[in-house]
């Protein structure tokens, strides 16, 4: 053990350098991280914090550079030797065995055998029993992965995390898809473990969550260590100033709106089963609607219903006062209708294709001359979106999937918006989007409700929809309860609504 | 260039790559160009290898020979690459070619060439649409469905034949000009040969250059953001079967032309061997991406391989051996590729 290790800290970063073919993702960063401290890692999206941390987790070979835990200098030439180092990553994508039990995914790879080899699963439920009880979760080790939700399958990697001896706990966007309550459990558990003098790496792109839980923020920049702040000693400004090389304009100014034109969707009574019920509202032009409630309120199944990707089971559309029936994302797309979907990897892209392909994808007729594409009118088309949204890709040729996450979105919106569509739905544009890329799609939906489009924004974060939005529908299981004028409503109205409190307002 | 994460490249050599990025194409990775070309570079290295061997095998007689006992296969091939950018499979191709070739020789004698073919081609085509349905519009698995179709279709050619081989009236096989599609040539170039060389030109326009090419490689990359897009998967996928048993019908009239009969299985085990060469080509069973042209190169290299064995004096059935070897090389070097390194990280 040298000097360090007795000064507390417990993992010491030096020099790493990690080149991809044409980038370098990372050039010489530093990262100290100390017992029980909780150390945010910030920056962009492709700023290179994954790319760090999967170094770390013995992902990736770093071409330069030394990684020391407790004071050792370490190779983790495996993601195996890593753990058994105590590093632990906590996924940003969950990769659990779907059909399994719980107990089974926390254990997997190292469940405990009675003496003829045979799965001991009286000793492996009450283990994960007893780690349930300290996460505070209302899922036993019995229960089936699949029939848990996102939020549940999240605490179910983090129990994975905690059966470990762990030194390092790595959490990557943990609280994405995590609702309040189960936020403030996931706070408590990183007590514990600061409690227990491990140290804690928390990437996320949520400065209320990093001013709360963190002790110093380390800010990444295109690949290079940007310093390390202490968190008491410093505000939001400071730190996107750091991440983004200058200061963003948040500020949001009402009157530059145009006033809402005609009404351009007029939806009623419109249900889908179970998922929605009774949904009624009206779009205009130039407006920006914005669905809010939790995960599982229905939202996103309206917008699925109004791109024909879902029926109705009862209900009517009138797109510009023509009664439509929609039964396909084709009609939809004739009609003029455009999807922004909520996972741009599994929805949105081709991620094998190119930039270009994916952009001109729902118009690629319209791209013939004669029986053959024009090459040419598509890089138009890119190049025109492109530079409209500053997508950051070296060229239309470059695979999406070789993209960082906020210009991959920036595609997604590109092709919705090449279609020139009457009526735009967003869902979830900027969800695991840095803050620079998440405020100029910000600015971009209101600069198109101002150009006289009609849109929809659904979203889970309350300041993404109080940012853009005029009006703002709050759901709860399903129901429509309120439509909020944006400038009369508290943030405690829409908390009431979208949890039911407030149900009989509507 | 900033803020490129580039997956595939865990591997790569950062000094060589860094000597690419100026240019403009810093996308196209050494692992990449190595992926996509390395076909072409074991073609190379084959035939120079073979050519050491034997004095005959590099001749022009020899590759014409290579060339014209390849048209069928390669024929086939051709359709099923369509299917598997897509993303399916079609094992139906080898049985399907025994129905077609026992229909249009039987029905040549019966109502003339011309009719012949015409009733042949709708009754494969019709087969095709069978499989489309299945697979594109009720979404069942392609694997399934046309090793099922792969049985079905013998029992229906057995049906058909009443179980005898069939063939043209002996009298009429030097006068009939049905003979032209397998036995004719054009300045010397034999038509089999033609044929194949004129599908594949005309499928790799499609393919590459079409919207509904373009939808097929988006169907194939990613069902889910196509459906997104406004793409009718099922009908795009219903197509590429349309298409996978027209070339089986090119190829039974080639077939049947050249042979002048047909026995109730001759297309027997045909599936795996269109399939290698259009995994040997390099297209992937992920779906997505492919070409016409590399099936053709794999197509060639199936060939030569067999054709190398042969003039090497190994008994023939070595080849089956030789060929499953090749897959199983192309496959792993096609994930390699992907995942840049040759074995799983992950155990």
């Amino acid at each position: 053990m040298t000097d360090t290790a007795a000064a507390g800290t417990i993992l010491r970063l030096e020099k790493i350098v990690k080149t991809f073919p044409g980038v370098r993702a990372l050039d010489g960063v530093d990262f100290e991280l100390r017992r029980g401290e909780v150390h945010a890692l910030m920056g962009e999206n492709g700023a290179g914090k994954s790319t760090l941390m999967k170094v770390l987790a013995g992902m990736y070979q770093p071409d330069g550079g030394r990684i020391h835990i407790d004071g050792l200098r370490c190779v983790l030439p495996t993601p195996i030797a890593a753990k058994e180092q105590g590093v632990i990553l906590v996924h940003q994508e969950l990769s659990l065995a779907e059909e399994m039990t719980v107990a089974e995914n926390i254990f997997l790879g190292e469940l405990p055998r009675s003496r003829f080899g045979f799965v001991d699963w009286k000793v492996l439920n009450r283990r994960v029993g007893d780690i349930l009880e300290t996460l505070n979760v209302d899922f036993g080790p019995r229960t089936k992965v699949n029939r848990l939700s996102i939020a549940k399958k999240q605490m179910v990697e983090i129990a994975r995390a905690l059966t470990h001896d762990a030194k390092v706990v790595v959490f990557d966007e943990p609280t994405a898809s995590l609702t309040d309550a189960e936020k403030t459990v996931l706070f408590d558990i990183i007590g514990d473990l600061q409690e227990r003098g491990v140290g804690i790496v928390y990437i996320s792109h949520r400065m209320e969550e990093i001013f709360r839980i963190s002790d110093r923020i380390s800010i990444l920049r295109d690949g290079s260590y940007r310093g390390t702040l202490v968190t008491a000693e410093t505000d939001e400004d400071e730190v996107t100033r750091a991440m983004i090389g200058r200061s963003l304009d948040l500020s949001r100014t009402s009157d530059a709106r145009v006033a809402p034109g005609e009404v351009r969707l007029a939806v009623r009574d419109l249900s889908c089963g179970k998922l929605f019920r009774d949904v009624s509202f009206e779009l205009r032009a130039g407006e920006v609607l914005g669905f809010y409630g939790l995960i599982g309120a229905g939202r996103t199944e309206i917008a699925e219903t109004l791109f024909g990707l879902r029926r109705p089971s009862a209900g009517t559309v009138h797109l510009d006062g023509e009664a439509v029936r929609i039964g396909s994302p084709a009609e939809a797309i004739a009609r003029g209708l455009s999807l922004v979907p909520e996972s741009r990897k599994e929805q949105g892209l081709v991620l094998g294709m190119n930039c270009r392909d994916n952009i001109t994808l729902p118009q690629i007729d319209r791209m013939t001359s004669g029986p053959f594409i024009s090459g040419a009118r598509e890089v138009e088309i890119y190049d025109k979106y492109q530079a409209r949204l500053e997508i950051k890709a070296p060229s239309w040729r470059t695979m999406v999937k070789n993209l960082s996450g906020g210009n991959q979105q920036k595609i997604v919106i590109g092709k919705w918006l090449s279609m020139a569509p009457r009526v735009l739905i967003v869902d979830e544009p900027t969800r695991g989007i840095d803050v620079g890329s998440k405020s100029e799609i910000h600015n971009l939906i209101r600069e198109l409700a101002a150009s006289g489009l009609a849109v929809i924004v659904i979203s889970s974060e309350m300041p993404e929809v109080l940012r853009v939005s005029d009006r703002i529908a709050a759901m709860h299981e399903g129901r429509l309860v309120t439509v909020f004028e944006r400038d009369v409503v508290t943030e405690d109205d829409l908390i009431q609504a979208i949890s039911g409190i407030g149900e009989h307002a509507a | 260039m900033s803020r490129v994460e580039t997956e595939t490249a865990a591997s790569g050599k950062p000094k060589e790559a860094d000597e690419s990025a100026p240019g403009p194409d810093t996308n196209r990775t050494l692992v990449q160009i190595l992926s996509s070309q390395g076909i072409l570079i074991a073609f190379g290295l084959f035939m120079l290898g073979f050519g050491l061997f034997s004095e005959r095998f590099l001749s022009l007689e020899n590759m014409e020979s290579v060339l014209r006992s390849s048209a069928i296969i390669g024929v086939m091939a051709l359709g099923v690459t369509v299917v598997v950018i897509s993303g399916n499979l079609d094992l139906s191709v080898g049985s399907m070619l025994s129905f077609g070739t026992v229909m249009v020789v039987d029905l040549h004698d019966k109502i003339g060439a011309a009719p012949g073919i015409a009733v042949m081609m709708a009754a494969v085509l019709a087969l095709g649409c069978v499989n489309g349905f299945l697979v594109g519009i009720l979404r069942l698995n392609s694997l399934i469905v046309t090793l099922g179709m792969l049985s079905a279709i013998q029992g229906l050619t057995l049906i058909y034949s009443g179980g005898k081989n069939v063939d043209i009236d002996p009298s009429s096989q030097d006068t009939t000009w049905f003979k032209v599609f397998g036995r004719g040539d054009i300045a010397g170039l034999d038509m089999p040969i033609i044929l194949f060389g004129l599908l594949a030109v005309i499928l790799h326009c499609i393919v590459a250059y079409t919207a509904f090419g373009r939808r097929v490689y988006a169907v194939g990359g990613n069902p889910t953001a196509a459906v997104f897009s406004g793409i009718r998967r099922g009908r795009v996928v219903f197509s590429t079967y349309v298409i996978s048993s027209f070339c089986v019908g090119v190829a039974a009239i080639i077939l049947g032309s050249r042979v002048m009969g047909s026995q109730n299985n001759v297309g027997q085990g045909y599936e795996l061997l269109v399939l290698a060469g259009v995994i040997l080509g390099g297209t992937s069973l992920l779906g997505g991406s492919g070409s016409i042209f590399e099936t053709v190169i794999g197509v060639l290299i199936l060939g030569f391989i067999q054709n190398g064995l042969l003039l090497l004096s190994y008994p023939y059935y070595t080849q089956w051996i030789v060929t499953w070897f090749v897959i199983i090389l192309a496959v792993w070097l096609d994930i390699a590729g992907k995942r840049g390194r040759l074995f799983s990280p992950i155990a």
